[in-house]
């Protein structure tokens, strides 16, 4: 039993977080928006470069065949700067996926290409226009079309870098690639989405804490006063619980039980209600300015919005936890158990 | 990261579930706070846990305990709670002030008082707050004046847990002219030396769990000082930090408890209001998080690391998520909830004393209001 993570871990985490706090800025958000762009070329070739994008592809795709434990810390650095490309449903999710049916995909090469995934527990796919190609699902089956194969029809999110899509597509232009594990992009994607998460709270709680900081009413800093530091105080505390359930799911995904599964649905729902309750919270310590297009914050909460419910809404996730807890022992000594012990 | 156990830890968990099998009570124990004879069944079952060398199993061999790691301590923790095992009568010793001497103390205190902690022949109660110093313990009043090797002390202190049957008190002191922080001392007294007057005063269940303390000229020897003179509020916020932030609760009571509110759910679910389900998971939930949390925590812990002042986010959940729980196994009982357990059907759990208690934990070991000042002040860095 050893619930900390190894110096290789917080390496790549670092190498993460110090690449986006250079080239995923406020000013860089700003510029996309005004050219109405969610993907920036230099920065997805820089996060390639860095190698964050083989993290969890296999070696005998081209990848490094890291874990999830991994890539989550990845994946909370993406959050902590809303990063407006799909590292996470690309490299995280899709690419995976197109590895353990097709390794030797000529996608898998192409380094600038990100994939979109069409999972049917979602209506809509994100980045669906700038993919070089998209999963899309049938029976059970797999497919893969390039945006040009299907029809796409956008469906504008209040996230101003979540370009989501609906397709229309026909399976006779589509390359058929089988059967494919649905269930594991799920719990990948609901795992990642709530790492990030982690990440969207902890900078809506940071921004707020600056600008109290400064900010002065009454002749003092605003954070002096104790309504304003409740309000923080309490998101903090949802993120300090919201990170072990992070960790652990990361950890107990490949056993693929129920225990696991409850476990990532915990971490999916907490994460993000950390990140919706620290949003929250940092427009009201920001007031006014927290309220204006020209303050950060509401991408904050809009991601957080847009995670909340895609890839599971909470009632889709609670039920899962529902079944863990209706169908498994339960107690103090069930914390770590697995199913197939118990059978 | 390893989130299994190693087959020691496994065999160290059988290990306690076997002893406790064979040796815990078959029927549950008045409560300790309720009545002098409850008190002493406690302590005859801490007798028992020590002649089990269960005492407390994170301490020194030589000091009576097992040298065991933290890992092994919440395993411990869990299989006690899921055998339903006494509540432990000797909590202030074993869990707050233990872990204090053990960092603080001299080799001859820690032998002179630790295996008697341990084994339950020393009942421990804390004396830190005063009528004038709550939140703001840093107004206690209470004196220490050295008289030779001796400390005079005298002073008021109030709402000492289980200090109307316990023997000793660990007690928070001022040098005369000495203000705020500084000039503290932590100091050990007999409950029943001369001068010292306990008045018992009942909790909202009606237990006399709780007493103020008068002391008048107390003579004590300078040996029952921890650390140096001066030192004490440094070293109360170490035992504060074990308080909120590892020992006082460990989460197998809130899993037993997830658990059993699951199991009054499914009792109760055909006629019970439907939306209460998602506050069954959610209880789950909490439990659980805090579970993760503790391993978390005692993993750093045990690579070397310090608590910090993220003990107080632990105190905040660990008290909010206790009162969720109960008042959810109220809102499942309706209109039976409000009967007391010896009118109530329903069954062995009584729900609404664990409700009155958990109303209780916002409040000691430091308010959450004061926690959330330390989480705003010293984690997030807001100005005072
Ligand atoms: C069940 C129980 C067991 C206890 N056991 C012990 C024990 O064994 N030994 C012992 O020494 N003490 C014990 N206590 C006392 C406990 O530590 C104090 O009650 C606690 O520190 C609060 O002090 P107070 O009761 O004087 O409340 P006050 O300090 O008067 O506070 C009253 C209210 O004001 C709020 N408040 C006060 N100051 C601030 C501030 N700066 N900012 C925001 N809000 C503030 C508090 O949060 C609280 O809500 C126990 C208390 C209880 C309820």
């Amino acid at each position: 039993m050893d619930f900390t993570l190894n110096d290789e871990q917080l390496m790549f985490a670092e190498t993460a977080r110090g690449l986006f706090a250079d080239s995923c800025t406020p000013d860089h958000w700003r510029k996309m928006m005004e050219a109405g762009v969610a993907r920036d070329d230099a920065r997805w070739a820089s996060i390639v470069e860095t190698g964050l994008t083989l993290v969890l592809l296999p070696e005998s795709a081209g990848g490094i065949g890291l874990s999830e434990t991994d890539f989550a810390l990845i994946a909370r650095e993406a959050g902590y700067v809303a990063l407006p490309e799909p590292l996470v449903e690309s490299a995280g999710v899709a690419a995976p996926m197109l590895a353990a049916l097709a390794p030797d995909h000529a996608l898998l090469a192409d380094t600038m290409a990100t994939i979109a995934i069409a999972h049917p527990l979602n209506p809509f796919v994100a980045h669906a226009d700038s993919a070089a190609a998209i999963l899309l699902e049938k029976d059970g089956e797999a497919y893969l079309a390039t945006p040009d194969q299907v029809t796409l029809t956008a469906q504008p999110s209040i996230d101003p870098f979540r370009r989501l899509f609906s397709v229309t597509w026909d399976a006779a232009n589509a390359t058929a690639l089988g059967k494919a594990d649905w269930d594991l992009a799920l719990d990948r994607a609901a795992l990642f989405n709530a790492a990030m998460g982690l990440g969207l709270a902890q900078r809506s709680v940071d921004l707020a804490v600056e600008y109290a900081k400064e900010r002065q009413q009454f002749g003092k800093p605003i954070g002096s006063y104790q309504a304003v530091k409740h309000h923080l105080a309490t998101a903090q505390v949802a993120i300090e619980f919201a990170k072990p359930v992070v960790a652990a799911a990361a950890a107990e995904i490949s056993a693929r039980d129920v225990q696991a599964r409850a476990r990532i649905s915990h971490a999916k729902l907490v994460a993000l209600e950390a990140a919706d309750t620290a949003a929250r919270a940092s427009i009201q310590v920001h007031g006014a300015m927290g309220y204006s297009w020209e303050v950060d914050v509401h991408l904050f909460l809009k991601r957080a919005l847009a995670l909340s419910q895609s890839w599971g809404t909470p009632a889709f996730h609670r039920a899962r936890i529902a079944t863990r807890i209706f169908t498994q022992p339960m107690g103090p000594d069930q914390t770590f158990a697995r199913e197939t012990e118990n059978a | 990261m390893d989130l299994t156990y190693t087959p020691e830890q496994q065999a160290f968990r059988a290990e306690v579930r076997a002893w406790l099998e064979a040796h815990g009570p078959s029927e549950p124990l008045e409560h300790y706070d309720a009545t002098r004879e409850g008190f002493e069944a406690h302590r005859t079952w801490e007798k028992t846990l020590k002649s089990g060398d269960w005492g407390m199993v994170t301490w020194p061999k030589e000091y009576g305990g097992r040298g065991l790691d933290l890992i092994q301590w919440l395993i411990f923790e869990e299989e006690y709670a899921r055998a339903g095992a006494p509540g432990r009568v000797s909590q202030n010793g074993i869990f707050l002030l233990g872990p204090t001497l053990i960092e603080f103390g001299t080799h001859e205190q820690k032998q002179r008082f630790l295996p008697k902690m341990a084994s339950g022949e020393e009942i421990w109660a804390q004396a830190w707050s005063e009528p004038q110093a709550g939140s703001d313990l840093a107004g206690v009043r209470a004196t220490c004046v050295q008289d030779g090797d001796d400390y005079i002390l005298s002073g008021h202190k109030i709402w000492s847990s289980r200090a109307v049957f316990a023997d000793w008190a660990f007690g928070l002191f001022r040098t005369p002219g000495t203000e705020r922080h500084k000039g503290l001392s932590l100091i050990f007294f007999p409950l029943n030396a001369p001068g010292v007057t306990v008045n018992a005063i009942k909790k909202i269940n009606g237990h006399v769990g709780f007493a103020e303390i008068f002391l008048e000229n107390v003579r004590v020897p300078a040996f029952n000082r921890l650390g140096d003179e001066g030192q004490g509020w440094h070293i109360c916020m170490a035992t504060a930090g074990f308080e909120r932030g590892l020992m006082l609760r460990s989460p197998a009571r809130y899993q037993v408890a997830a658990r059993k509110l699951a199991q009054l759910w499914e009792a109760n679910k055909e006629t019970a209001d439907p939306a209460l389900e998602a506050d069954v998971v959610r209880a789950h939930m909490n439990a659980d998080a805090y579970a993760l949390n503790i391993y978390q925590t005692a993993s750093r812990l045990m690579a070397g690391a310090k608590i910090g002042p993220e003990a107080s986010t632990n105190k905040i959940f660990w008290s909010e998520l206790d009162i969720h729980l109960t008042q959810t196994a109220l809102a499942i009982l309706g209109p039976t909830a409000e009967l007391t357990q010896e009118a109530s059907a329903a069954g062995p759990v009584d729900w609404i004393d664990d409700y009155i208690f958990a109303l209780a934990g916002p409040i000691y070991a430091g308010s959450n209001e004061i926690q959330r000042n330390i989480i705003a002040e010293r984690m997030l860095g807001l100005p005072r």
